[in-house]
């Protein structure tokens, strides 16, 4: 199963995410919240991503969603950190936190086709929610 | 030319003035960004300063790796994957240095620049880390160039740095939270050229004593 990390400056959303898509998408998701820093304040934490992505990951490849500014980076710097077999199959998706973590969990639960994932990330990226 | 021990106090140096500039530092960011700089740089460099012991006697190289991961993994904010990618790459050219020479000197500022460009998408001219940064190393880069010692270089840099934070205050934000105020940015000088030129003035004033 295509493992998720879910990264937001707050703990908060980070758990509120991952309740939300066991809700959505089942509780047998590899679903992983990396929210906030070590000491509980707002921010996020390389090092947790790090270790977030290498408890999501079963195989199949892990796909990240975070929120804004320095999660990104952050991000990027904790992949930068993987071994190279899970490294080459993780990926940030360029997608809303909370509409493409629901998106992308539903999908994980069904594919573990990684093209599936981003597009169903990318769909939740342009989805109107009242057209 | 230079050993460790002097890298060892350069580090103390820069925890010391970052702590003493965390309000500084954090006004400056609750003007445009979002108030947390220093106290975050704070957090980071107490926390580097707690492990500044078992840095004793060892490499250049690996005491820039653990100042880069503990940056890295207590900061919380951007400057956290910004200042760590930065003293991660300059760690990779001094790996199992205990004396470095000018070249090294060079070779790690360069890293630097290079590592916060790659880390934050951004250059010189966006109202961040690189427009203190940039100047001061191609001050620091001429200055050894046309001869001069590494003390005379280091405050050429120096200078260089404190003009670059000035002239954050003339230009638009392109990164950050900042960035959302548009021209409303203009004015006000940024936290990280801010934070840059505190930490290139601890080299100074440590250079200046031995």
């Amino acid at each position: 199963m295509i493992g998720l990390v879910i990264v937001s400056h707050s703990n908060k959303i980070a758990e509120g995410i991952v309740d939300l898509c066991y809700e959505m998408a089942g509780k047998d998701l590899n679903i992983i919240p990396a929210g906030g820093t070590s000491d509980g304040r707002i921010g996020t934490d390389p090092i947790l991503i790090k270790d977030s992505i290498e408890k999501a990951y079963d195989g199949d490849g892990v796909a990240i969603l975070a929120d804004i500014g320095s999660s990104i980076m952050s991000s990027e710097l904790a992949m930068e950190m993987l071994e190279d077999d899970i490294k080459k199959k993780t990926c940030i998706l360029d997608t809303p936190i909370v509409e493409g973590s629901i998106a992308v969990s539903v999908q994980a639960s069904i594919s573990k086709d990684m093209e599936d994932i981003k597009r169903a990330a990318e769909e939740a990226r342009t989805t109107r929610k009242i057209s | 030319m230079c050993n460790s021990n002097i890298l060892i106090k350069i580090i103390e140096n820069m925890g010391k003035n970052i702590i003493e500039n965390k309000d500084y530092l954090t006004e400056l960011d609750r003007v445009i960004g979002d108030a947390d700089h220093g106290i975050n740089m704070s957090k980071g460099f107490s926390a580097v300063d707690a492990k500044l012991d078992e840095m004793n006697g060892k490499d250049w190289g690996s005491i820039l790796k653990t100042v880069a991961m503990t940056l890295i993994s207590t900061v919380g904010g951007a400057s956290g994957p910004l200042y760590g990618t930065a003293f991660l790459r300059a760690s990779t050219v001094v790996d199992g240095k205990m004396e470095i020479d000018k070249e090294d000197i060079i070779n790690m500022f360069e890293q630097a620049v290079e590592g916060i460009k790659m880390r934050g998408k951004s250059d010189k001219g966006d109202k961040t880390i690189l427009d203190a940064l940039i100047p001061a190393f191609e001050a620091l880069k001429l200055a050894y160039e046309e001869g001069k010692d590494t003390k005379t270089a280091f405050k050429m840099a120096e200078e260089a740095a404190l003009e670059g934070v000035e002239y954050t205050k003339n230009i638009i934000a392109k990164k950050g939270r900042a960035s959302y105020l548009g021209e409303r940015s203009i004015g006000h000088q940024d936290p990280g050229a801010t934070s840059t030129y505190i930490m290139i003035k601890s080299i100074n004033e440590v250079l200046e004593q031995n």
